[in-house]
């Protein structure tokens, strides 16, 4: 172990506060937009309504949160795996200033009605340009730090790492590629079927490589890390992470199933999404033998029922997924809230279970203190459980509702069962429903949110040492 | 010897860039240069400046969150919406505009399917027309005029022929005039196929006289006809369905006549009975199916002055 090195952990301690503050503003947005689905009163034209609020809400959470995080715990991750401390640290401040005012800006924007409106790349052009800047800047530090580690083999959450800062560059240069008519304003650069096929190709894997693959890299590092017992089978992580990284880009167009888009195009997306149980599962099988005989973690310490928790979430999340894709199942579910059910087992599941754990974890270890309150923390497990199961089983009953009330045909005459406000007026129930599982959730975080805090004040308090780079204990 | 790659990232960056690429270029690069992947109708024409800043307002708004522009080629979708849709009939669509899910309807072959006068008057207050509507308002549309320059620099970037005086002409537009012309436009490249006949001319109303029938047709009036037609149907968009003028003239409908207007709408100028129709009358045909139009037609005829 090498005591000697000198970690930086000014841009990870940056990064992860940053996003705990755009994430409490996401999901707040989040839970007023679950409401303005019933209370329509509540749109308030032109910057409050639903139409510019969920966008301020998904990208709030993807970028200002799960990318913050990202960057934060990854900067963590590589420097732990290195032995080496961040090469440019310096850049890495920039990175942080950079992205609180891309953020800012994004948020602005999107409210404004600036947006290219394709999921997950709505911002303009010249924030995509601001992306694009911001993870140059990550890619150039993880990278060089990697390249000058002083340990010789890269464990497995570097090769996640890796892909994804690869796999996000590619992605999102490509589907953003746009004419601009003006600073606010431009058009894709794609057009109709063809758009379609470069947008789903990027969408389907903005969320394998921003709220797949680095939860992995969290995953394979931190739970090691807070249980203290090694990954179970190492052969078995190369055959996942090879698989996975070489499947996703093939699975996109089940987004697309029954559209004009040519037929072989879904039906190689649909069978490459079946495929992808293996590798998800691989990860899923290696997290639960992980933990062997020692069940008992569960209970004994705190953050392992988080990535247990994540970990099955993830795993459920990699079976109805391709399922969604079945042509069978997709006639029914698809366009329906069945969908939202499912994103958010994904999001409020997997990735918000494994990056708050894994802040936890960081926190504590680069502020040299214990957790503020470990009681805190499993009312923030049990009501981000809770809210979240709520969420989803509410919808994916709806979902399956709605789809069976639109292709409800009356056997007498033929005649359509139901018009689409019969429909709608059915969904109410359910809306409502799922705004108390999201109440919940928030609280859950808000809880999460306090803890952290707490935990930093408190670290403040007892030593004066905050600003000067920690000096790593080796291990645990 | 596989073994050696997880001790060289710069080897291994360039094995994880292969295996992203690889379904990149099968399923994404290629098929781009293909011709299925850029097939345009005969009769599809390009957005016209008012078109396009409709367009744009629905972009601006999000619409396509809540709204999707796909009919998939499914029996019952088919018979809710109308033809399904077609490759080529999105090569002037940049972006795209397919959307994800139905909180509303599916809006692929709304254009023509309403009246402009309902349209204003769903934007305005989506309740007034659907009581349990959870859309917002949009009439704040109506207080943002157009900006004529912007919009030609928009026609201009995506290569759309335009006039100067339609560009002169949006000056007293607003966004709302420009989002009902879009509306108007969804679907107009794909020809409505003719519906067959649901009954045969001269069909007697088997349900006349029948109280459950009438008591069902009320129900159905209220809730589907009322918007336009008003809740005691004195008429409001659509005519009035009470007085001795049934429809624009001051004689006898048959049943069998009121029926097809039901089930088929109506066009401009179509003729019923002697009737020139005026238009905007959405089909029912599919939603209700006989049994319920003759229970509507029931009712409907209870209405009239006697």
């Amino acid at each position: 172990m090498s005591e000697a090195t000198v970690y930086e952990w000014k841009p990870v301690k940056g990064f992860a506060l940053s996003g705990l503050f755009w994430g409490a503003v996401s999901i707040l947005i989040g839970l007023y937009i679950s409401i303005q689905m019933w209370m329509p009163e509540l749109n308030f034209p032109p910057y409050l309504t639903y139409g510019r609020l969920r966008a301020v809400h998904v990208n709030g959470l993807a970028f200002g949160f799960a990318v913050a995080e990202i960057f934060a715990l990854t900067y963590y991750i590589v420097q732990r795996l290195t032995k080496q401390t961040l090469v440019f640290p310096k850049l890495a401040m920039a990175q942080l200033y950079i992205f609180n005012v891309a953020i800012v800006a994004a948020a602005v924007s999107l409210l404004m009605g600036y947006t290219q409106s394709k999921e997950y790349a709505e911002l303009e052009w010249p924030l995509d340009i601001g992306v694009v800047i911001l993870w140059v800047m990550f890619a150039v530090n993880v990278f060089a730090t990697i390249i000058k580690r002083k340990v010789e083999q890269m464990y497995i959450s570097l090769w996640y790492i890796i892909a994804t800062v690869i796999a996000v560059a590619v992605l999102y240069i490509v589907n953003n590629l746009a004419i601009p008519v003006s600073l606010f304003k431009s058009y894709s650069l794609f057009a109709g079927v063809n758009d379609a096929n470069v947008e789903w190709w990027y969408g389907h894997n903005a969320v394998g490589f921003v709220f797949t693959t680095p939860i992995l890299a969290m995953f394979y590092y931190f739970l090691p890390k807070a249980t203290g017992l090694p990954i179970y089978s190492h052969r078995l992580s190369i055959v996942a992470f090879w698989s996975l990284v070489f499947m996703y880009l093939w699975t996109g167009a089940h987004h697309l199933v029954y559209t004009p888009l040519p037929d072989w195009i879904q039906t190689v997306g649909i069978a490459l999404t079946m495929f992808m149980i293996a590798p998800s599962w691989g990860s899923v099988v290696n997290g639960y033998y992980t933990m062997g005989g020692n069940w008992d973690k569960m209970n004994t310490n705190y953050l392992t029922k988080f990535f247990i928790l994540g970990i099955t979430f993830y795993g459920l999340q990699t079976i109805q997924g391709p399922t969604q894709g079945l042509r069978v199942v997709s006639q029914l579910i698809h366009f329906t809230d069945w969908v939202p059910g499912h994103v958010h087992m994904g999001t409020m599941g997997w990735v918000a279970m494994t990056v708050g754990a894994s802040m936890y974890y960081t926190i504590t270890k680069i502020y040299k203190t214990e957790i503020y309150s470990i009681k805190l923390a499993n009312v923030h497990f049990w009501l981000v459980l809770i809210g979240q199961l709520i969420f989803s089983i509410s919808m994916w009953i709806l979902g399956i509702q709605q789809g069976a009330m639109w292709k409800a045909i009356t056997p007498e005459d033929g005649s359509l069962t139901y018009t689409f406000m019969e429909s709608v007026i059915n969904n109410y129930p359910y809306w409502k429903m799922r705004t108390f599982g999201g109440a919940l959730f928030v609280v859950g975080m808000v809880v999460f949110a306090y803890n952290i805090i707490m935990t930093v004040v408190k670290a403040g308090k007892s030593t004066e040492t905050d600003g000067t780079p920690a000096v790593a204990t080796g291990g645990k | 010897m596989a073994g050696t790659l997880y001790k060289k990232p710069i080897l291994f960056a360039i094995v994880v860039t292969l295996a992203i690429l690889a379904g990149t270029i099968v399923m994404m690069v290629l098929p781009m240069f293909s011709e299925s992947m850029h097939p345009k109708l005969a009769n599809l024409k390009p957005y016209t400046a008012l078109q396009l800043a409709g367009r744009d307002v629905y972009q601006e708004d999000g619409c396509f969150y809540c709204h999707t522009q796909t009919v998939r080629p499914l029996k019952a979708e088919v018979m809710r919406y109308g033809e399904y849709s077609k490759a080529g009939e999105f090569a002037y669509d940049q972006p795209f505009l397919w959307g994800s899910k139905r909180t509303g309807p599916d809006l692929a072959r709304v254009g023509g399917k309403y009246t402009d006068k309902w349209h204003y008057k769903h934007f305005n207050d989506p309740r007034k027309i659907f009581t349990g509507s959870n859309m917002p308002s949009y009439g704040w549309l109506a207080d943002h005029s157009l900006d004529p320059k912007d919009a030609e620099a928009r026609m201009l970037a995506l290569g759309f022929p335009y006039t100067k005086e339609e560009i002169a002409s949006l000056a007293d537009k607003t966004k709302l005039d420009a989002l009902v012309a879009y509306m108007q436009t969804l679907g107009s490249a794909v020809p409505k196929k003719p519906k067959q006949p649901m009954i045969a001319k001269g069909d007697k109303n088997p349900l006349i006289g029948n109280t459950t029938a009438l008591a069902e047709g009320k129900k159905i009036f209220e809730m589907n006809c009322a918007a336009c037609h008003g809740v005691d149907a004195k008429g409001d968009i659509g005519p009035d369905l009470t007085d001795k003028e049934w429809v624009y003239i001051q004689s006898p409908i048959g049943d069998d006549t009121v029926f097809t207007i039901i089930a088929d709408g109506t066009k401009k100028d179509q003729e019923f009975e002697n009737r020139k129709a005026k238009g905007g009358m959405p089909s029912w045909g599919e939603f209700f199916g006989k049994k319920r139009i003759w229970s509507l037609v029931t009712y409907i005829r209870s209405l009239e002055e006697k």
